[in-house]
């Protein structure tokens, strides 16, 4: 299997007034061509920023400053401004969170999906049009010419984020970022959402990290999955692996912390907070959260290490514990 | 669909709290009755104002909650379940209907006119936590002022206990003494959120309502808050509305369920009940549709086709017809009556809910 995408230890630190930010820390992905990986992790994980760092989009006072990262065979932070921004949006695209904020008010439909085909992909005015009525009629919007002449505003939540991804895909791109695509809709409109991204996955054969917070979401369309906690990767291991026998304390408290629908149980705490990453723990940066946490988790962050094929896990205690995923 | 719902069978209150102990019945704390709520939609033209529609925000809703029950609501967006719990507390103002809490008519209590020491009783008696800890707490009041301030206006402990009762708010909810001198700003939302729910019980209340308390919180804080509402009821007995759009929390902390779509409740009953044998396939599909944290569970998603439609002019009959796949022609024509004859206790409003009794 060829790598499409790999990250390797990669810093994007934001240099703030009160101090330096290092919302990635280190942080090592690599993804398969034609899989869909998870980047799994709460507010501040730093699961945001790697994306914006891969796409060269991380907003000021943000700097990466250390790190590789290689895409299709070639080292991106060696690219120009402008070589990047033919990149962006036809090799590879992203749809963010809020539908609402990530398209432009001021422009009908049309005009934002003509724009990028027009710059991308040389067509014409009549081309990019009627491309963009398939792209539409592709992602499953009812009567697809009034709604080119729309404006954002005039569309519902799910119906901005099926442009939102139809925009995405216009240059059939080989790397989709999905930046918690479903996270401000109603959970049918969710529903709908996901299949939609299951199915035009398959179809263009695409590569996709899901960049999630929902362990419910991650089992459900993943294949690989890197779990991150404030900056650093604590475990990447393929779904159903992570999920069943998870090697690292936090993923398995994260696994026992969230309530199902499908059946209840006692759920288990983790206590405290997230940390704060301008003066981040010392040693492993889980230790003030975690029930296993001895002296050596204190002064020493834990090397990479590998559990078995395709499984590593970043824990000084994994070989001693004993812990349980979720069946 | 004027139904009381009988939730009530007497009992004591030896109740363990969780979802596995489900008989929560030592009377009924909380009688809700046919409660509307239309907001009018008006246009502003040069000379005044025009009434041009009614937004069906809540119609029709009856439920009660026992004392000691956690009754869950949920819905999406729009579907009236905030309103409710507003509506419930006179935040804002019903269109008709009533509430009893307590054999007292809140309603009556608050209109104008009504007496101002029994609205007291009922604030008392009925609090509110807040969806978004980051508004809801005054970010220039320090938490013991916070904290305070409802011993100020009910005047129901002496000023020199407030410091201790402070104090134990704080460590009711986990929060320590410390705490107290502190402002908003310096705690995480989790915290916040702590110590919106110290607030509430400042004055021992026996009802809350929760309005999608852990929806603004980060997943690890989520378990935290969740525990500590059902520690607090258990060691204290009251009564719990949670409002949520989250079906996976809501099944964690409720005894009863009930779903709303489009202003009317469609489906209510025990909360196994409910998620094992949903009879309303708006139920089916809501349910199919939230992804489990598991790797192995295996569900056939429902996926209903288009939105909620607008709640300004609801469609006649069965409000759900249209994304229904079940739908026939009285489904058109006919609302379905809200009723448990097929199952006792499982309240549904569906034409068809036969098919799906197992």
């Amino acid at each position: 299997m060829t790598k499409l995408l790999e990250v390797t230890d990669l810093r994007t630190y934001f240099f703030t007034e009160a101090g330096v930010v290092k919302a990635v820390d280190g942080i090592t992905v690599s993804v398969d061509e034609g899989k869909t990986i998870g980047l799994v992790g709460e507010s501040g994980s730093g699961k945001s920023v790697t994306a914006q760092s891969v796409l060269r989009i991380v907003p000021r006072p943000g700097k990466i400053v250390g790190g590789a990262i290689r895409f299709d065979g070639e080292d991106l932070l060696t690219k120009s401004e402008s070589e990047m921004r033919k990149m962006r949006g036809s090799k590879m695209a992203v749809v963010f969170q809020d539908p609402t904020t990530s398209l432009n008010p001021v422009y009908t439909v049309r005009k934002q999906l003509a724009d990028i085909l027009l710059l991308h992909k040389g067509l014409s005015k009549d081309q990019a049009y009627k491309t963009a009525l398939g792209l539409l009629e592709k992602v499953g919007i009812q009567e697809p010419e009034s709604r080119l002449n729309a404006y954002p505003h005039e569309l519902s939540g799910g119906m901005k984020q099926r442009i939102a991804i139809a925009r995405a895909l216009s240059c059939e791109p080989k790397l989709l970022f999905a930046d918690e695509p479903t996270t401000n809709l109603d959970v049918t409109i969710q529903a709908q959402v996901l299949e939609l991204l299951k199915q035009l996955q398959k179809e263009y054969g695409m590569t996709m990290v899901m960049i999630t917070h929902d362990m419910g979401i991650v089992a459900d369309m993943t294949e690989r999955v890197t779990v991150l906690y404030a900056g650093k990767v604590m475990e990447e291991a393929d779904t159903v692996t992570l999920f069943t026998n998870p090697k690292h304390p936090y993923t398995e408290a994260l696994l026992k912390a969230v309530p199902s629908v499908a059946q209840t149980r006692a759920l288990e705490v983790i206590p405290g907070n997230i940390p704060n990453l301008i003066e981040p723990p010392t040693g492993c940066v889980f230790h003030p959260r975690c029930k296993f946490a001895k002296d050596i988790c204190m002064k020493e962050a834990p090397q990479w290490e590998t559990v078995s094929d395709g499984h590593y896990v970043a824990c000084h205690r994994w070989r001693e514990l004993n812990l349980e995923g979720r069946s | 669909m004027d139904i009381m719902l009988p939730a009530t069978d007497g009992g004591s209150l030896t109740w363990k709290g969780g979802v596995e102990n489900m008989s929560v019945h030592s009377g009924s704390l909380l009688q809700v009755n046919s409660l509307i709520k239309h907001f009018d939609v008006v246009e502003r033209g040069i000379i005044g104002r025009k009434k041009v529609g009614e937004v069906h925000a809540v119609d029709n809703v009856t439920f009660d909650i026992a004392r000691g029950e956690t009754l869950g609501l949920v819905g999406e967006s729009g579907c009236g379940k905030t309103t409710t719990g507003k509506v419930l507390l006179f935040l804002e103002p019903p269109t008709s209907g009533s509430v009893i809490f307590h054999g007292m008519d809140v309603f009556d209590a608050f209109r104008k006119g009504g007496s101002a020491a029994d609205a007291k009783k009922l604030r008392r008696g009925m609090q509110m936590v807040f969806q978004n800890p980051y508004t809801s707490l005054d970010p220039r009041m320090t938490i013991f002022d916070i904290l305070s301030e409802p011993f100020v206006i009910h005047k129901n402990i002496p000023k020199d206990q407030w410091k201790e009762r402070v104090y134990e708010l704080l460590r009711m909810v986990n929060l320590e003494e410390y705490h107290a001198e502190r402002y908003p700003h310096e705690f995480s939302g989790g915290q916040r959120q702590r110590i919106a729910i110290a607030r509430a019980l400042a004055v021992d209340p026996e009802f809350i309502v929760c309005d999608e308390p852990v929806s603004s919180l980060d997943v690890s804080i989520r378990a935290q808050i969740l525990n500590l509402l059902v520690d607090l009821q258990q060691k204290k007995h009251f009564s719990y509305l949670y409002i949520s759009h989250d079906l996976s929390s809501v099944r964690q902390v409720s005894q009863r369920v009930a779903v709303m779509y489009l202003g009317e409740i469609v489906e209510l009953a025990e909360t196994n009940a409910l998620y094992d044998n949903p009879l309303h396939p708006y139920t089916q599909a809501l349910i199919s549709a939230v992804p489990v944290p598991d790797v192995k569970h295996k569900t056939t998603r429902i996926i209903l086709p288009g939105e909620v439609p607008s709640p300004i002019n609801p469609p006649d009959g069965c409000r759900f017809h249209p994304r229904c796949p079940y739908a026939t022609d009285i489904c058109k024509q006919v609302a379905p009556k809200f009723e448990d004859k097929l199952v006792p206790r499982h309240f549904v409003a569906c034409h068809h809910a036969d098919k799906f009794v197992r």
